[in-house]
């Protein structure tokens, strides 16, 4: 199946292209790039199918670093024909697989379970992150020679607590020998206990248990502490607070080999929207202070954040209906990942080829993916972008299991038209193109 | 399964019908001033009005109140009941704790199988911060829920009860100095407090304890923090003593009883410091020795006895207002 996409406004961080091309695609692969003006026809290219995208974006499809998927443990919540579905629909052509206590990988044969099902379903490509620890438990090594030869992308224990520091520094230079990037969830459980929201003005208002900030930053610390003696390749997972953001500036600049992301709702969130009790931003880190907030997008801006992700947390209704604290956190996410990230270039927070590059080639290039980039060679995962369509959020037109959203309502501008994942339509607009 | 329900915020504003009428009495933030005021006024009413009276007059006649306490407390519980039995209501109590929720059943579920059995009241007490504006979202529109105290959030019926103890003795609050000494991190009373005195307009609202023992951002709360009792206490009119919890010893937030009681207790001697009309008050139960000396509790400015008279005035009143029935006659 050959594709030739004329005329739309190409976007690739990767070459820092910004400029209306057409893009050959054959057998899956990006074969190459023709810019305006230019002759150079790729020989023997005959296309299937010509599609004119004339006042569109097209860029590299997103590669979301977490989205919690569910199957088999928590099936109630979500399953991966749901999610993965839902992420074609809204750009997202790669999924990271973050593993649970109910939904973990500790041998190969847990992760081959999932890439069969998903070559099934075949709507994005899903990596998975194996268990850093024996079913997180944070005491035993999981199979980790196994979960690399099963193909893992990274190991992590989620926002399970490891045993102690030594078991720390040995999972690290375990998972180093395995040369795994270790996804670390920087949280110190002593100072957060069983705290569910920022520690500040709004949660001593409620009453609310709290998690200070340096419950994170501690965490950071001593992981980077830790790298400098263990060599270890870190990712650092869903940044919140402003001083974690400080020392991973430091880090960078000190050459570790460190990485970070932030979830895009802490972009746009702070602990005022949890004012009424709203269990929907009840998430994990807490939504923190407006200067937490600044502070994090000025990281996505000098490059100490590498990746903007979802964080994807699909939820049945009831593990969202009971008091704040026993709520459970987290977003259905991956429908507003692109939506969200896109405002950001509206209100001039960020421009949008820094946007695109959080979203597809740094976050690909933390996995060492292919993806990401519309090099040729590199797989043809694709997005056609309207940017002048206006719509609104509505829980009732999901496509994730978990309608647990706080952006329901909001109005976004800009929605995905097709979706490609090697250079087969995996999700088309049936609406017209309203340019 | 409750397919049907849609988590969201759970507004406090919701406590508020039209014509600022109380439909909930949820917690004091964000109530206006005059609906603090009426609470008061009402309850001056009760106060005054000689029992034999009452129970002329039974307000909540043919209604049912039912006290949900997923967290002990037979006080407070006792004194919501007798606020509600001389007001005419039925009053059925369920210890809750004990019950169905340790079997598993969700918040949700328990008050849908309570508010089948006919209440037209919920009085609530839980340990979890919002579990009263919970029931009162989620509830049948019919059912009001009166909070008795969630997680360390609020306790509204108390700080109404102690500001009509101020107001029973000095009047006005404009011109008042307001001290609240202890455990005020734990503390969903002192939030209360805090929450109607600055609502009243209290001249000065401080709030004196050690760091371990004052939340983060109080002073966004519109209270002064004071770490010495010698500073905090200086000029006050009237200095409400917290309860210390002999568990905090555990969470290292305080070395000893003893420590606390020499830095902290309030004794004639450190009295001595506040205006010479101060009066004392104490939600109670007191831990002699330990917050407060015996001589100051039991002395001529304290208060603390008034303070348990006016909490029956105070829950009859708010009880009364929600079930929208006024007094006939009967001023003071």
């Amino acid at each position: 199946m050959n594709l030739l996409i004329k005329n739309a406004r190409v976007l690739d961080a990767a070459g820092e292209i910004d400029e209306v091309c057409d893009v050959c695609v054959a057998d899956g692969f990006i074969l190459t790039l023709i810019r305006q003006g230019s002759s150079d026809w790729p020989t023997d290219f005959q296309p299937d199918e010509i599609i004119e995208a004339q006042g569109q974006y097209l860029f590299a499809g997103i590669v979301d670093l977490a989205a919690w998927l569910r199957e088999p443990g928590l099936d109630h919540k979500a399953i991966l024909a749901t999610e993965t579905y839902a992420a074609a629909t809204s750009g997202i052509t790669s999924l990271c697989y973050q593993p649970e206590r109910d939904a973990g990988f500790n041998n190969a044969a847990q992760v081959n379970l999932i890439k069969d099902i998903n070559a099934k379903l075949n709507y994005a490509t899903v990596h998975v992150i194996g268990n850093l620890t024996l079913s997180l438990a944070g005491e035993q090594l999981s199979n980790i020679g196994g979960l690399r030869r099963a193909g893992c992308v990274a190991l992590s224990n989620g926002w399970e607590p490891l045993a102690n520091l030594r078991v720390m520094r040995r999972a690290m230079e375990y998972a180093t020998t395995h040369e795994f990037t270790v996804f670390m969830y920087p949280l110190a459980h002593e100072l957060a206990a069983d705290g569910c929201a920022h520690e500040g003005e709004v949660a001593t208002c409620l009453g609310l248990p709290a998690v200070p900030a340096v419950a994170e930053t501690m965490a950071v610390a001593q992981t980077l502490a830790l790298m400098e003696m263990t060599g270890t390749r870190v990712h650092f997972c869903r940044l919140s607070a402003a001083g974690s953001v400080r020392l991973i500036r430091q880090a960078k600049q000190d050459g570790l080999p460190v990485s970070a992301d932030v979830a895009v709702h802490q972009l746009f969130l702070s602990d005022m929207n949890i004012v009424d009790f709203d269990p929907l931003c009840h998430v994990k880190p807490p939504l923190r202070s407006h200067a937490d907030r600044e502070a994090l997008l000025q990281g996505l801006r000098d490059g100490t954040i590498d990746a903007i992700c979802s964080d994807h947390q699909p939820h049945e209704v009831d593990a969202k209906l009971a008091t704040f604290q026993d709520t459970e956190p987290g977003i259905s996410a991956l429908e507003t990942l692109l939506p969200l990230a896109m405002r950001l270039v509206q209100t001039q927070e960020l421009d949008l080829l820094t946007v695109l590059r959080k979203l597809t080639y740094a976050p690909a290039s933390i996995i060492q993916s292919e993806a990401g980039r519309l090099t040729a060679g590199a797989p043809a995962d694709l997005v056609l972008f309207n940017p002048d369509t206006a719509w609104t959020l509505q829980l009732e037109k999901m496509h994730s299991m978990g309608k647990n959203t706080p952006f329901a309502g909001w109005n976004f501008t800009g929605s995905v038209g097709r979706t490609f994942l090697a250079g087969r339509t995996v999700y088309q607009s049936s609406a017209k193109n309203t340019m | 399964m409750h397919s049907h329900l849609q988590p969201g915020p759970l507004p406090a504003s919701m406590q508020l019908a039209s014509g600022n009428a109380l439909k909930h009495f949820l917690t004091i933030e964000g109530l206006p001033s005059t609906v603090l005021k009426a609470i008061m006024a009402r309850a001056e009413q009760f106060v005054t009005l000689p029992a034999k009276q009452q129970k002329k007059a039974p307000l909540l006649r043919g209604k049912t109140v039912m006290n949900l306490f997923f967290e002990n407390s037979t006080r407070t519980r006792v004194t919501f009941e007798i606020a509600a039995q001389r007001l005419g209501a039925d009053v059925i109590n369920l210890d809750i704790r004990t019950s169905s929720a340790t079997k598993g059943e969700s918040l949700l579920d328990t008050v849908r199988n309570l508010e089948a059995m006919n209440a037209d009241m919920f009085v609530v007490r839980h340990e979890h911060a919002g579990a009263a504006q919970f029931i009162a979202r989620y509830a049948a529109p019919h059912i009001s829920v009166l909070n008795a105290g969630d997680g360390r959030h609020a306790h509204p019926t108390q700080a109404m009860l102690d500001m009509f103890t101020i107001w029973q003795n000095k009047g006005d609050f404009e011109h008042l100095r307001v001290g609240i000494v202890g455990d005020v991190l734990h503390s969903r009373v002192a939030r209360s407090q805090i929450h109607a005195l600055t609502t009243l307009r209290t001249g000065e609202v401080r709030v004196i304890a050690p760091k371990t023992l004052i939340p983060t951002g109080l002073e966004g709360m519109g209270a002064k923090v004071f770490h010495t009792m010698e500073e905090g206490l200086r000029d006050l009119d009237v200095v409400i003593m917290l309860r210390l919890q002999r568990e905090r010893m555990q969470g290292a937030l305080l070395p000893s009883e003893r420590e606390f009681f020499k830095l902290y207790g309030l004794t004639e001697q450190r009295l001595q410091l506040t205006h010479p009309d101060s009066i004392v008050m104490h939600p109670g139960p007191i831990n002699r020795g330990v917050e407060i000396s015996s001589e100051v509790a039991d002395g001529e400015r304290s208060v603390i006895l008034e303070q348990v008279t006016n909490g029956i005035a105070v829950r009859m009143a708010v009880m009364s207002m929600i079930m929208g029935s006024t007094m006939a006659g009967g001023g003071a």
